[in-house]
């Protein structure tokens, strides 16, 4: 993995996504274990419909753990400082989540502190999680134009 | 993002959740707290959580590759501090409240982060609840809470914010 560096980093610029194949029954079981959220409206459709949904619905820390990946794809996990979503929409078996990051602000004055913005979708263009992240990057320009630099 | 926007309130004090038998999420869970307590972060939990998010990055798996990028061992994806609220052994009992779990929904979860959580760490974990309102004329309950997290070093891991809905049964 290439180190971003705080001063090649532009505001606008927008990190790899993450694509995941379609949320299955198997997975939303294999996350209430490892995670041990066992909430059932999660894995028993009968405890979803109970409670008035179609069919059990993901987990929202799931779709936040895969959000994150955006992050950790780009930095070290231990460079992320502060990271929040709102979980706009439920995920529903068989969504197919793209999570994605931009750039949104540079702090000039900081330790090399950039804002991210994120989201996930699904393959129908539904958002299902909106979030921001704080990250810290090294400082050290290698850009000889600084005049690019917003 | 501003995440349980409204103001901490409350004292530290423990209240008991026997005494409050009525429909709504009470304002007096406000304030109401978690014993700081130590839960053990197993290797094979990371493993299994990394697993089960489609992580193949070998930091989460493999100690050798985690030593390898300058870790002391494998460490746990930024989000792993949430299992750890709920391994609680006193976690919140919502049932108690008058919520029903299925029918509570996640609304926004945030995360500072301390150092990162390894393999082998013993995260003292405690709890809060920081808010409880109603919305849409009471079809749905709030409540907030914060979770804070130190390791065997006395080092600050997380303080998780979250705000978690309930929807009401409808009234037959």
């Amino acid at each position: 993995m290439s180190i971003p560096v705080y001063e090649d980093v532009l505001v606008g610029d927008e990190l790899p996504p993450i694509v995941k194949p379609p949320l299955s029954r198997t997975t939303l079981a294999l996350f209430a274990g490892a995670s041990a959220d066992h909430n059932p409206v999660h894995i028993d459709i009968d405890a979803a419909r109970e409670a008035g949904l179609p069919d059990v619905i993901g987990h929202g820390m799931l779709t936040m753990a895969y959000v994150a990946q955006v992050l950790t794809g780009w930095v070290s996990p231990s460079a992320i400082r502060s990271y929040s979503v709102r979980f706009v929409a439920p995920t529903r078996i068989g969504n197919a989540l793209t999570c994605t990051g931009t750039v949104i602000a540079k702090d000039p004055s900081s330790d090399g502190t950039v804002r991210i913005a994120l989201q996930a979708v699904d393959q129908f263009g539904d958002v299902k999680v909106r979030g921001d992240a704080e990250v810290v990057l090294a400082r050290g320009a290698t850009r000889t134009n600084d005049a690019e630099i917003v | 993002m501003r995440i349980c926007s409204s103001a901490i309130r409350g004292s530290a004090l423990m209240r008991r959740v026997s005494s409050l038998k009525t429909a709504m999420v009470h304002r007096s869970f406000i304030g109401l707290e978690t014993p700081e307590t130590p839960i053990e972060v197993e290797k094979g939990r990371i493993r299994q959580f990394a697993a089960a998010i489609s992580e193949s990055n070998p930091i989460y798996f493999d100690d050798a590759a985690a030593r390898a990028a300058g870790h002391p061992a494998i460490l746990a994806p930024p989000t792993f501090g949430f299992s750890l609220s709920i391994l609680h052994p006193q976690t919140f009992d919502f049932k108690a409240m008058g919520l029903e779990l299925a029918r509570i929904l996640h609304a926004e979860q945030r995360f500072n982060f301390g150092v990162p959580i390894y393999a082998g760490d013993v995260i003292r974990v405690r709890a809060r609840i920081t808010d409880t309102y109603e919305k849409k004329g009471g079809l749905l309950d709030f409540v907030c809470m914060t979770t804070f997290g130190r390791n065997q070093h006395d080092q600050p891991v997380f303080e998780m914010t979250g705000l978690i809905a309930s929807r009401r049964r409808p009234q037959p």
